[in-house]
Parts: structure tokens; C-alpha cells; sequence
């Protein structure tokens, strides 16, 4: 079981809150805690002014879904989504008229009669959506829901929960690995590395403003790209190759080492320069990928392996050299600790 | 449309087909060889069509043994299956016990069945047998050797005692299948026990159970060495099940044509509840 380092996590309340993190990071586990499905070998789990780390997990009114589509093997479509309210003891009516709306929701609603062994993965995971919704918990924790189904079903999935859970008042945490999935999903973040919260804040803060090396990494796909570069005055040195001026936040800073970190969309290779302020350094191509729209290059620079990802379709020989354009408003510094510099 | 056969093709299903006529086609060509004629030896035979048939069918030899194994199969069934489910249910999911479970629980599956059968009656010998000893002593009259009660019981017992393990493992295989998040899922729906086991554990078992309770009823129906080594058929014909009593038939009294009639009759019977649980269980799953 993955080991939670001492936490201090507060979640927005009503609002979608992502968990963003590797595999093994502790997502899960911190999601266990938050169901009570674990218990905190020390420190107290609070929800909504209340402390409810001994309250058993059938009576925190919390909706669980999970990344395998997990759901009552022998009932209908109906029966599923109704289980929750069959548990409550809601009456027949009232359980009808509600499975029906979130159906509606979820276009469900010509499948409702149909065993869930029999449908396809998209239909499963949406069941399952359907009983985490229809609960009306409190609390709704998604462990990673749309890591099974395949690209299309999760962009769409994607982008409806939102809106869904938005509705409905309820607290979300979504656990996922990949960043790109929590900027869309948006709300807030909170980074989790080895067990330990990085960051927690509003999902775009947490993207543009990383507090340090580990949450730029974790919230960058493919991998940040980082370098170490040194600062005298007001100007700052990248191995010989370039100099610029130093950014206003740095400037009051003392001379040395620095780590810069930039995503792979702030690097270009084409022709031109890139707009904006950059610079640009000599740069060999190790590798070229073509994905779709868009092109990733594998680079060594100054003897870091860097990332490229840029729109358009760009061929390139292995060993090519290159010329690399760093956009310098992307740049992100970090002091020998680690923590960014702002 | 034209398709070109390539006779090549049959090279390849012809070791299978030697090895199947051996094995399988031609005892049993001989089996109904058998069964519609009649002979004195010396391979002389007169053909009798199928009288055979009709006198296995008629006769009350057969029908009592036919009820007696299909009772007796009954019984094997109805205790194997739910005890092996529970004692699935109630073996450790993970950990150091989990190993010596599984290897407590194979040991039974590993003996010998005539080993099984002299064991059991040893143990059950109602003066020096441990179990048959025990029973007259707490002041039951038992002795598996006249009574037709207890060598009923020490049958069923010895079965349970050697089957059961082959339950509970496939059982055990299909628990073990079952995603954790299933149980966290009913734990958050605050199902109970019950309803996890109705509603979960069970329907996840079906297929592993569909097997489980497949090879008990054609173990089970087609038993012959345990109770033989045990009472023989006895006390009188009351053990007498399918088996033993064509075995009586064929190598006691040599009565070879009945005996292959009975053999033919017996693998049909065998064939056609397989055939038909099977179906009734694959029609359940697609619906």
C-alpha cells in the first residue's frame, strides 16, 4: 500500500477538483482515505465542517467510480443505477423518476432494459457515472474513470463531466496521470509526487506558476524540458550558446546556478524564429515523431534531452542539427532547491 | 465463388484421426459390435439386433441401480457444491495461509481413489476403525458392512471428504478473479454480506461453477472404484451404482452382449445430461 506523507489538503467545496499524479503517487490511496474505505494511521479526514475519520464509509453518502467498469454483473441497465436508491429505500416511483432523468443525461435511456455484461465499455463506464450521479452524494471520487475507454469515448466523456457534476452540487475529485486531462477537466488541482501534495490551486495557476521542478513535471506532457543556466547581473548564460536578459522576477535574486524548465510547445525548430521574445541554440535531432497534426522531435541540446512539440507535419533526419527556438516568456526558473523563482 | 481445395490440407488431420480411432472409435465400435449380437466364444456370433436394449431397459436390475446413482449423484451434488462455496468464501485472500489452504485443500484430490476406498473403509470399520469405533461408542449402532443407512453415509462421506477440494478450488479461482473495487463498490452502497455474495460473488462464480458442478456430476455418476474398494456394492445391492453393476455384469457373469448394451445406454444417459446442462447454462449466459 502506497504510504501518504503528512498531508494538508483542503478541497474546494462543490467544486471538480483533480488529483494529478504518476502511478503509485498515492492518488488512489488518498481517494480510499477520503471514502474511509482506509483509515489514516494518523491525522483526521474532514468533511464539510465535520470530522468524519471514524464514520463508517456506507454513511459518509460518497459515490465511487472506479477505472475497471464496475457494476452489478446480473442486473439491467435500470437495476444498476436504481442500487443506490434501492439501498436508501426510495420509493418505486421516485427511483424511476430519478434513474430516468440521469439516463436522460447520459444518453442511457434506449439501453435501460439491457443486461450490463452486454454492453460495450463507453455504455459500462456511463452506467457506472449513472449510480455515482444519481446517488446525489456528497462527495464523488472518479479513480482515473476514463483510462479504459478508448480515445474518442474519453474526449467525450471528458469533456460532458464537467457540466454533469456541475449540476449536481457535489464535491468531485477525479484522479488522473495525465496532465492534459486535468487542464481540460479544469477546477482546481492538486499535484501529488511519491505520496506527497506538490501544489493545490486553480487548475490554470497550478499549470502556468508550478511551485517547483517536481509540479512542472508532473503537469507536463511530454516531459518539461530543463537545463541548467547561470545568472551574473542582469543577464543570464545558457553553456556559452545564448544569453538573454534576465526576467524581472529573477533579477533580485543572487548570481549562479538556475534550473530553467520549458514545456516542449514553448521550443521550435521551423525556419523563422519563433514570434516573441526568444533566443535560439544549435541543437541535434535525435529522433522525429509525427502524431496526427503535430510533430514531436527528440533533441540534444548542450547534452540535455529535450522535447520539441510543435503543430504541423516537420521531417527531419536523425542526427540533422538544428536550430532551436526557445520562447523566452516560457521559461520557468527554479533555484538549486528546486523552487521556482516568480 | 471458386475455391481452390488443397488436398495437402487432410496430411495434417490425419495423425489426429488415427490417434482418435485408436483411442475412442474403435473400442467403442466394438462396444456396439457387442451389444447387437450374441456370442459363445471362438469368435462365433449371431446377430440379435436390439434385444439387448430392450432387456437392459426392462429389467429391474438396471432401473434400481439407474435410481440408486442418480440419487446418490444427487446427494454428491448437493453438498459439494454449497460447502465448497463456503469454504471458499471462507479461505484467506492473501498471506502466508493462503498456500497452506490451497495445498490442505489438494491433498484429498492427490490420492489414489482405491487408496480412498481402503482408507475410508479401515476408518470406518465399526471395531477397530477410528470413525466406526467412535460412532458405537456415543451409542449409535453403525456398521457400514450390514446396514444399509450407514454404508450409504460412510459413501457420501468419503465422496464429500475426496471431492469437495475440486469445488472449492475452482471456486477459489473465481473469488480470486473478482476485482477489489467490487467489494469497495458494495461497501460504499453499504450492501451486506448477503446481498455482496447474491449479487456479486455469485454471479462472478458461474462460470468457474458451471465446470465445477459438470465434472462433479460426471465424477459422480460414473463412480466406481471407492465404493467398490469400500463395500463392494453392499451390504446386499444397496451401493450398487451404474458401474459396479455392469462391471457385475460384464466380468462376473460374462454376459457380454447385455453388458456393452448397458455400457452404450449408460455413456448416452451421461452424454445427454451433459449435453443438456450445458446448453441450459450457455442459454442462461447469453441472455
Amino acid at each position: 500500500m502506497t504510504h501518504i506523507h503528512t498531508t494538508d489538503l483542503a478541497f474546494e467545496d462543490s467544486a471538480f477538483n483533480v488529483l494529478l499524479g504518476a502511478t503509485l503517487s498515492g492518488k488512489t490511496t488518498l481517494m480510499r482515505l477520503m471514502a474511509g474505505l482506509e483509515k489514516p494511521t494518523s491525522g483526521e479526514v474532514w468533511f464539510s465542517g465535520q470530522n468524519v475519520t471514524s464514520v463508517p464509509v456506507q454513511k459518509r453518502n460518497i459515490a465511487m467510480v472506479y477505472q475497471e467498469f464496475i457494476n452489478y454483473p446480473n442486473f439491467s441497465v435500470f437495476e444498476n443505477i436504481a442500487s443506490p436508491l434501492r439501498v436508501a429505500r426510495v420509493n418505486q416511483s421516485e427511483v424511476s423518476r430519478r434513474v430516468q432523468a440521469i439516463a436522460e443525461l447520459l444518453n442511457l435511456s434506449d439501453l435501460l432494459d439491457r443486461d450490463v455484461s452486454n454492453l460495450s465499455g463507453g455504455q459500462q463506464q456511463r452506467t457506472a457515472l449513472a449510480r455515482a450521479l444519481v446517488k446525489e452524494a456528497s462527495l464523488v471520487l472518479l479513480d482515473e474513470p476514463l483510462a479504459n475507454l478508448d480515445y474518442k469515448l474519453r474526449e467525450q466523456l471528458r469533456e460532458e463531466l464537467p457540466r454533469l457534476f456541475s449540476k449536481s452540487g457535489s464535491t468531485v475529485v477525479y484522479a488522473t496521470s495525465e496532465p492534459e486531462e486535468a487542464l481540460m477537466l479544469g477546477g482546481y488541482t492538486a499535484t501529488l509526487h511519491e505520496g506527497r501534495v506538490v501544489q493545490y490551486g486553480k487548475t490554470i495557476d497550478i499549470y502556468r506558476k508550478p511551485c517547483n521542478l517536481e509540479c512542472a513535471k508532473i503537469f507536463s506532457h511530454p516531459p518539461v524540458n530543463i537545463a541548467t543556466v547561470s545568472k551574473s547581473n542582469n543577464s543570464i548564460s545558457f553553456d556559452g550558446v545564448a544569453d538573454w536578459l534576465c526576467p524581472d522576477s529573477l533579477k533580485d535574486n543572487r548570481d549562479g546556478n538556475y534550473t530553467v524548465g520549458i514545456r516542449p510547445h514553448h521550443l521550435t525548430l521551423s525556419g523563422a524564429a519563433a514570434n516573441g521574445y526568444s533566443v535560439t541554440v544549435p541543437g541535434t535531432v535525435q529522433l522525429a515523431e509525427i502524431s496526427g497534426s503535430g510533430s514531436v522531435i527528440h533533441l540534444q541540446v548542450q547534452g540535455n534531452d529535450w522535447i520539441s512539440e510543435s503543430s504541423g507535419i516537420h521531417q527531419f533526419s536523425i542526427g540533422e542539427q538544428v536550430d532551436v527556438h526557445m520562447n523566452l516568456n516560457g521559461c520557468l526558473y527554479f533555484d538549486s532547491e528546486g523552487n521556482a523563482v516568480y | 465463388m471458386n475455391k481452390t481445395i488443397k488436398q495437402g490440407a487432410w496430411l495434417f488431420v490425419i495423425p489426429v484421426v488415427v490417434l482418435v480411432a485408436f483411442n475412442a472409435l474403435i473400442p467403442l465400435m466394438t462396444v456396439v459390435n457387442y451389444s447387437m449380437q450374441e456370442t459363445f466364444g471362438d469368435n462365433v456370433f449371431f446377430w440379435e439386433g436390439l434385444r439387448w436394449f430392450e432387456q437392459v431397459l426392462n429389467s429391474e436390475r438396471f432401473h434400481d441401480s439407474f435410481v440408486r446413482q442418480i440419487t446418490f449423484t444427487a446427494i454428491i451434488l448437493l453438498i459439494e457444491v454449497p460447502l465448497g462455496i463456503a469454504i471458499a468464501l471462507c479461505m484467506p485472500r492473501k498471506g502466508f495461509w493462503v498456500s497452506v489452504c490451497l495445498v490442505l485443500m489438494a491433498l484429498p484430490l492427490l490420492i489414489p481413489w482405491n487408496v480412498v476406498g481402503a482408507m475410508w473403509n479401515i476408518f470406518a470399520l465399526p471395531d477397530i476403525g477410528l470413525l466406526g469405533y467412535t460412532i458405537n461408542a456415543i451409542g449409535i449402532e453403525y456398521n457400514f458392512t450390514r446396514q444399509p443407512f450407514a454404508a450409504w453415509f460412510t459413501t457420501i462421506l468419503m465422496d464429500v471428504w475426496h471431492w469437495t477440494s475440486l469445488v472449492v478450488l475452482l471456486a477459489y479461482a473465481g473469488l480470486s478473479a473478482i476485482p477489489d473495487a467490487y467489494y469497495q463498490a458494495a461497501k460504499i452502497d453499504g450492501a451486506s454480506r448477503w446481498a455482496v455474495f447474491i449479487w456479486i460473488q455469485l454471479p462472478k462464480m458461474k462460470r468457474v461453477l458451471t465446470i465445477a458442478i459438470l465434472l462433479r456430476f460426471m465424477d459422480s455418476f460414473m463412480i466406481y472404484t471407492e465404493p467398490f474398494v469400500l463395500t463392494g456394492g453392499g451390504p446386499g445391492n444397496t451401493t450398487t451404482f451404474l458401474s459396479i453393476d455392469l462391471v457385475k455384469l460384464a466380468l462376473g457373469q460374462f454376459d457380454l452382449g447385455p453388458a456393452a448394451a448397458m455400457s452404450l445406454i449408460y455413456f448416452f444417459i451421461v452424454l445427454l445430461i451433459c449435453w443438456v446442462f450445458y446448453t441450459l447454462m450457455m442459454k442462461n449466459e447469453q441472455q
